[in-house]
């Protein structure tokens, strides 16, 4: 049981982080009907910069301060980055047929990757120790600060985007230019700016997720963003991709899985499969999940829109 | 001086020159028809006025301006609004805020309610579906929808496209006597309809389109008791 509940409490974690990843990927493809493959490379360069802020500033400021700072700095470039890619890379290609933006992700998601390499280097890059959060442990289950701080967060900024886009003028011409981008233009808005809009807060989500991992795992690496970017995808079209409801609900779904594998695959396999199995039972849950619900979990049935 | 003014207009679409050169001009306060037979280019010119289809020639003069190179989104604003063919409601956001969209570009919120209230007066069975996805209205009700959606703008001219299609005759009638209400406060009408007899006795003046060419045009009244119309529109 403590297992149980301790991996639960892994799992959520995880889960919080995926689902902000996850975000990303269902916004943009709410609104282009593209997967932007880039999307988990972005999040890993909110990651490197985040390091190189913290390096920098280190022993110059209080922590709560080089963190704060760090995480603007983060959310600033990432903001950059896919305004840019959206421009340069996308933009041109909103009428092509949609395999050539798809490679064009890829492509894309290549070239951050190797410049990241270029610029941070192969290797691993470790946080500094910055402080020793406090542990708490209830009822058997072990937890620190930072980790609630982290869930914390995560949730809250999903609960803001929820109701951005529900509640504000702008978040209903976002759902409008994806339900209806014609009508939307006759409504007086302005479709592009609205898409610009997309990749930005897409991004700016990606670039806080960057700066948990640097804090959940202590470290981060040039091509981390590849199997983050398949998983928080897979928690997208898990949770019905388009929906950001279901990205959220993907997300911690997927987080859990991946934690209760780890914990428990050992032991149902006799020893077989050890917990590094735990990404091919992910993925199998998720084929299982498509087979009985094609569309995700809260994701509407897919229809052509007129 | 006209309200808008199309002038030589040419638009190539897929691959095909839809309109060869349209000439027309709508002034301020009157309800005017475009009709033809499907192809015509009657579609086409509407969303040409739209901006959402690129001129190759001609121009397109709105309140004694040019708006050729005007945006789409920025046409709103000066107060140009289409309801387009197949309506083309948010069929997964409420109908109040379908409604809402409308006003995208307004920020008089005072303003905004009593618009809405005026809407639903003058559509009940909107202002009974307020909380419901415009997805599940009928036909008849997202025509409503659509044309309420386009009011709440406050454009000065009011773009419809085939508002008539698919529905009962009963709901064309309530939609159309809507319609001569709203356009005696003010707001002028250019209306696209295949329906031709309804449309001539809806408007004032006609314009009919042929291949992407005007091939006449008149009073509503004559072209009515027009032979040549009688005979190709009005299957008499």
């Amino acid at each position: 049981m403590d297992i149980f509940l301790q991996q639960m409490v892994n799992g959520l974690l995880l889960g919080s982080i995926y689902a902000l990843v996850a975000l990303g990927y269902t916004m943009v493809y709410g609104i282009l009907g593209l997967i932007n493959f880039a999307h988990g490379d972005i999040v890993m360069v909110g990651a490197m910069v985040t390091l190189s802020t913290i390096g920098v500033l280190e022993g110059h400021l209080p922590i709560g301060v080089i963190l704060l700072v760090a995480c603007l700095v983060a959310i600033v470039v990432c903001v950059l980055m896919g305004l840019l890619l959206e421009r340069v890379a996308y933009r041109p290609l909103r009428h092509a047929p949609r395999l050539a933006p798809l490679i064009t992700a890829i492509g894309v998601s290549l070239l951050i990757q190797y410049s990241a390499a270029l610029i941070w280097g192969k290797q691993y890059i470790a946080l500094p120790e910055l402080f020793k959060p406090s542990q708490y442990v209830w009822a058997g289950v072990e937890i620190n600060a930072l980790q609630i701080f982290i869930f914390v967060l995560a949730l809250l900024i999903m609960a803001s985007l929820a109701l951005f886009v529900k509640h504000t003028r702008l978040g209903r011409a976002m759902q409008a230019t994806e339900q209806n981008a014609d009508s939307a233009t006759l409504m007086g808005v302005n479709t592009t700016g609205v898409i610009a809009l997309t990749f930005a807060i897409g991004a700016a989500i990606g670039a806080v997720a960057g700066v948990m991992i640097d804090l959940y795992y202590g470290q981060a690496h040039y091509f981390m963003g590849f199997l983050l970017g398949l998983k928080a995808f897979t928690a997208a079209v898990l949770g019905g991709i388009g929906h950001i409801g279901g990205a959220m609900l993907g997300g911690l779904l997927l987080g859990v899985i991946e934690s209760l594998s780890a914990g428990y695959i050992g032991d149902l396999t006799g020893g077989l499969f050890g917990s590094n199995y735990r990404d091919v039972f992910t993925f199998f849950v998720l084929i299982g999940v498509l087979m009985l619900r094609p569309s995700g979990l809260l994701g509407r049935a897919t229809t052509e829109r007129a | 001086m006209s309200l808008l003014k199309v002038e030589g207009l040419q638009v190539h679409y897929g691959g095909i020159q839809a309109l060869k050169a349209i000439n027309f001009e709508v002034k301020q306060g009157e309800r005017v028809a475009l009709i033809g037979a499907n192809g015509a280019g009657k579609t086409t010119t509407l969303k040409a006025i739209a901006g959402l289809l690129k001129l190759q020639q001609g121009h397109i003069f709105f309140n004694g301006n040019a708006i050729d190179n005007t945006p789409a989104h920025a046409r709103v604003g000066l107060g140009i609004a289409l309801v387009p063919e197949g309506r083309g409601v948010f069929a997964h956001l409420t109908v109040a805020d379908n409604l809402l969209m409308g006003a995208y570009l307004r920020h008089d919120r005072t303003n905004i309610r009593s618009d809405l209230e005026r809407y639903y007066a003058l559509f009940p069975r909107l202002a009974q579906r307020q909380k419901q996805w415009a997805g599940t209205l009928s036909g008849g009700e997202q025509q409503m929808l659509a044309i309420a959606r386009a009011l709440m703008s406050r454009p000065r001219l009011l773009l419809l496209d085939e508002p008539s299609m698919g529905l009962a005759p009963l709901i064309v009638k309530q939609i159309f006597n809507t319609l001569i209400e709203i356009t005696q406060e003010g707001v002028t009408l250019l209306l696209v309809e295949q329906n031709a007899k309804l449309a001539l006795q809806t408007c004032e003046r006609a314009y009919v389109l042929d291949e992407g060419l005007v091939s006449l045009s008149g009073a509503a009244n004559d072209l009515l008791k027009d032979p040549k119309v009688i005979h190709a529109y009005l299957g008499a």
